[in-house]
């Protein structure tokens, strides 16, 4: 029996505004509870809400860049449910009249099969706190600091066919929420926050199975781990005779196990209704257009000129513009060292390597791109080998300054003088005479492995100083003359 | 100094006759002698009183005062003043001190008026009678063993006991106007939008208006041009601009056209209150105004479209009094569940469950359609019966009320006392500005001419007001043992 996999997402994007959508409290991330929570946050009793005009700005501009349609008049509504870090006892939110209508956006798969998901619409409204279950004796702490944080709900079709296809598509929206710049993209704060909707059916079959929501999962990986197991397991309910149920699921990613939260019959009745102490928010024609005007570089116009203005391969270009920030990163570095190609493979190599094993993200890797920039300079001119290179990026990594300091403090120029460079190779030579007949009675490839045995000596000579380039140029001129 | 008007008093303070502190001192010792009658404020800040009174007279002496620097007022317990318990009538809040001002609250004080103390309500507003207030009911200071009319009953009967010179109210469906008219005051409901709801405590938010509730037109137009005006935090706020309403005060109004709804003199109204509104719309005429019967043909819908609607709005914005943050909390709550359902079901009384319970069912799933969306549809009716109205008259002319204070206790069918509201709710609905107006008196108690306006219409309804209030002495009646 082949089975076939239905997925459509429900994407939470915090918007990088300053403050919230309805108040003027700050949205910044990690402060101590309830010091950016205003009156309005806390729902204290005649407060009201007033619209952040940022927050609509960054909603149309996602809007315009998946070429959907700007709604002219949207409208807030009340999401009614009870829940203790939801101070108003309702979310304000948009129904039926979201801000952005339907869009689409197109995506390579890893073979290089582009498709396309079409986004059924976006809408924005207000995130809310949290509520914290440790260190309060068997009560629960709420923290509302990020209550009213700006958000827009992007709601895909049912168009992703695998966890493969879903990822990719995730990846290419992160990529275009942060290249517009409304929405940081840290989701290991989570700035973006996914819900996976997933069904199987037999394959030819056209009705759509049950399917089940998985919330928050805020990486790309748990996104599709928690996937692979959700179909999975679908599967087996179905072939042992089972019928899968429509439900909630949470998905914990360090635990790797899923667990059912609600089944459809305990699911509320939010009673919406629109909200009325907020107008129906009007955009006009011209609003859009000037916002239009100045969009930012999309990822796919961004990669384009990756290849154009840095002869990049297409290959290279794509990891590069996968993400506004790594973008950045690229072209301050390329900039700085003046040499594209090495800036890429720095970046695409050591560093997304160490970011990957360690967590990080390109905004914080402890390697900044003037410092990675310095250290590709003194690659290039020839003061450090790229052995010692490795070493200096690591001593960068961990904090010791930039690369000239770090060479400096542990003595590591390369030694490129050829005078004094010929001088080590003739001691050596001079002290293996035995090699060195052998060498010159040997064939190519027992050659190799004597010319490693020479350099090995001359490097340790010159405690690993000395170019490495020019010992083999002017090795092989004294052995082979 | 106490049967003085604002306009007589901020004279009186000018020309030194006395000064805010004595008369701050004179209200807070009247409130002392004779509020145990009436029982019209919930919370009296003598202190604070007194400070800002002698602020205003500081003010006064450097030349510096505000419009109605050294007025002595009172707050509905609805609007949210800083450091100073709001209550809203509810055992809810009964231990909530605000940390805030509401903006009527900041723009009063700007404007210098002293603030006496916070004045009795149905709970969250929620009442025709008063008589749903966590601290008991208001008498009506002409007759204390009936009602002062709500919800604004305290501050009706606080000015009309004397107990300030002017209060604000709120008026969701009347709470302004009724009350004003069964104590014998002057109160206006201005244009929705046209005072910011920013720190009044919500009950249904597309209807709710904050108004002055005073002795005459003319300290009405004193309020308003302080209470009036955009605010930034009220996204229903608006912008148009504000006039100086006293300017226009005493104007004539020959030529006015006044329309007579023929659904407002039908059957229900009391003939007494007939024949006096009949007699003040004829003064009106003496002044040079012309009168025609119009229709509103959807009046009669008004009463069920108000109770979907309010108590739809009611329901959420009544969700954030869960026990969490601030308010009542249920002793030692089980759990989560037990939270919620204990605290409110202890926190809120009858009528204000009564509401949140329609309002939750007309907005429930299945229910939508049939209810809030077809009450939306019914309110655009309304709306559309006034504008065709205004496109022949100027203002429309009835009574406030069908009827007299009602005897405490007399009414406890919930749907008989929503008809006490016939004539103010649809008013609400369209969210247009009326005013009432003292015009006599049935069975020994005050009643109320309702002039309703056309949109921003308040400078036009307060000079009405005032012309009728030169024209007749029925605002300087007072009752019985005010002294």
């Amino acid at each position: 029996m082949t089975w076939e996999t239905v997925i459509g997402l429900e994407i939470h994007t915090q918007l990088a505004t300053r403050s919230k959508i309805f108040s003027g409290a700050s949205t910044a991330f990690g402060a101590e509870p309830n010091t950016q929570a205003s009156a309005v946050d806390l729902a204290l009793p005649g407060t009201l809400p007033v619209l952040n005009e940022q927050a609509l700005r960054y909603a149309i501009m996602f809007g315009l860049a998946i070429d959907a349609p700007i709604n002219p008049l949207s409208v807030f509504e009340r999401k009614n449910y009870f829940y203790p870090d939801l101070p108003k006892g309702y979310q304000t939110t948009q129904l039926a009249e979201p801000i952005v209508g339907a869009g689409h956006v197109e995506f390579a798969l890893a073979d290089g099969t582009v498709k396309t998901v079409r986004i059924h619409h976006a809408h924005l409204e207000e995130d809310a706190g949290k509520s914290l279950h440790e260190d309060f004796h068997g009560s629960s702490g709420i923290d509302l600091n990020r209550a009213g944080t700006p958000l827009i709900e992007i709601v895909t079709e049912p168009d992703m066919r695998s966890a493969e296809e879903a990822v990719a598509f995730a990846k290419k929206l992160h990529a275009i929420v942060t290249s517009l710049g409304i929405c940081d993209g840290d989701m290991s704060q989570g700035s973006m926050r996914f819900d996976v909707n997933v069904s199987v059916r037999r394959k030819g079959e056209e009705k759509f199975g049950t399917r089940t929501e998985t919330k928050n999962l805020n990486s790309f990986r748990f996104m599709e781990e928690a996937i692979k197991q959700e179909v999975q397991r679908q599967i087996d309910v179905i072939e042992d005779g089972g019928v899968v149920v429509q439900e909630t699921r949470l998905y914990d990613g360090d635990r790797k196990i899923a667990r059912s939260m609600r089944s459809k019959e305990e699911a509320n009745d939010y009673r919406y209704f629109p909200c009325p102490d907020l107008l129906p928010v009007a955009v006009s024609a011209e609003y859009v257009a000037q916002i239009r005007a100045t969009l930012p570089e999309l990822p796919d116009a961004r990669r384009a000129r990756l290849v154009e203005q840095y002869g990049l391969g297409e290959y290279d270009a794509t990891l590069l513009s996968g993400d506004a920030a790594t973008t950045r990163y690229f072209e301050h570095c390329a900039g700085a060292c003046g040499d594209a190609k090495l800036s890429a493979n720095w970046l695409l190599g050591e560093i997304s390597a160490r970011l990957n094993s360690e967590g990080l993200d390109i905004r914080r890797c402890p390697v900044s791109a003037d410092r990675l920039a310095g250290l590709i300079a003194r690659i290039k001119d020839n003061t450090i080998s790229s052995k010692q290179a490795k070493q200096v990026f690591e001593a960068i990594w961990n904090g010791e300054g930039d690369a000239d300091t770090i060479i400096n403090a542990r003595g590591l120029k390369q030694v490129s003088d050829s005078g004094a460079i010929e001088a080590i190779v003739a001691d050596i030579v001079a002290a293996n005479p035995e090699q060195v007949e052998q060498y010159r009675a040997a064939d190519d490839n027992k050659r190799k492995k004597l010319l490693g045995f020479f350099v090995g000596q001359i490097m340790k000579a010159s405690k690993g100083q000395a170019n490495p380039g020019l010992v083999n140029e002017i090795l092989l001129s004294k052995l082979n003359g | 100094m106490h049967e003085l008007t604002i306009a007589q008093q901020l004279q009186g303070l000018a020309q030194k006759d006395y000064s805010s502190e004595e008369l701050t001192l004179h209200y807070l010792a009247r409130i002392e002698r004779l509020d145990a009658r009436y029982n019209s404020y919930i919370t009296v800040e003598p202190e604070r009183a007194i400070d800002a009174a002698r602020a205003a007279d500081r003010a006064r002496a450097d030349g510096s005062a505000g419009a109605l620097a050294g007025i002595p007022i009172a707050h509905k317990d609805i609007f949210c003043t800083d450091g100073v318990k709001t209550s809203c009538g509810s055992k809810m809040l009964n231990n909530f001190i605000a940390p805030y001002d509401a903006t009527v609250v900041t723009r009063l004080a700007e404007a210098g008026a002293v603030c006496l103390g916070k004045t009795n309500m149905d709970e969250f507003a929620m009442g025709s009678s008063n008589e749903t207030s966590f601290y008991g009911p208001v008498l009506n200071p002409w007759a204390t063993d009936s009602v002062p009319g709500g919800s604004s009953g305290g501050s009706a009967a606080a000015v009309a006991a004397h107990l300030c010179a002017a209060a604000t109210g709120t008026d969701t469906g009347g709470s302004i106007r009724q009350p004003a008219a069964l104590c014998g005051i002057t109160g206006l409901k201005p244009t929705y939008g046209r005072v910011s709801r920013y720190g009044m405590i919500a009950f249904a938010s597309s209807l709710d208006q904050g108004g002055p509730m005073t002795r005459t037109a003319e300290d009405a137009a004193l309020l308003l041009n302080a209470m009036a005006g955009l605010d930034a935090r009220d996204s229903t706020s608006l912008d148009t601009p504000v006039p100086d309403y006293t300017a226009t005060l005493g104007a004539g109004i020959e030529g006015l056209r006044i329309g007579l709804p023929k659904q407002y003199f039908g059957a229900g109204l009391d003939p007494e209150i007939e024949r006096a509104v009949q007699a003040a719309i004829a003064e009106l005429e003496k002044l040079g105004a012309t009168v025609k019967e119009i229709e509103l043909p959807h009046t009669e819908l008004a009463v069920p479209c108000y109770y979907v609607i309010a108590p739809a709005e009611a329901s959420a914005n009544l969700s954030r009094f869960d026990g969490v943050r601030y308010g009542y909390r249920c002793e030692d709550p089980k759990d989560l569940f037990d939270l919620y359902t204990r605290t409110r079901a202890e926190g809120f009384g009858e009528e204000v469950k009564r509401r949140i319970l329609v309002g939750t069912y007309a907005l429930s799933a299945g229910y939508y359609d049939a209810y809030y969306r077809k009450a939306q549809q019914v309110r655009r009716l309304i709306k559309q019966d006034f504008v065709d109205a205004f496109a022949g008259v100027d203002v429309i002319a009835g009574p406030t009320t069908p009827n007299p204070a009602f005897k405490l206790g007399a009414i406890s069918d919930p749907v008989a006392m929503y008809l006490e509201d016939i004539y103010t709710i649809a008013v609400n609905l369209a969210g247009l500005p009326a005013i009432s107006l003292p015009a006599g008196f049935a069975a020994h108690k005050p009643i109320g001419l309702q002039l309703i306006g056309n949109y921003f219409a308040e400078a036009q309804l307060l000079n009405i007001g005032h012309r009728f209030q030169q024209a007749t002495d029925w605002h300087q009646r007072t009752a019985a043992g005010i002294e």
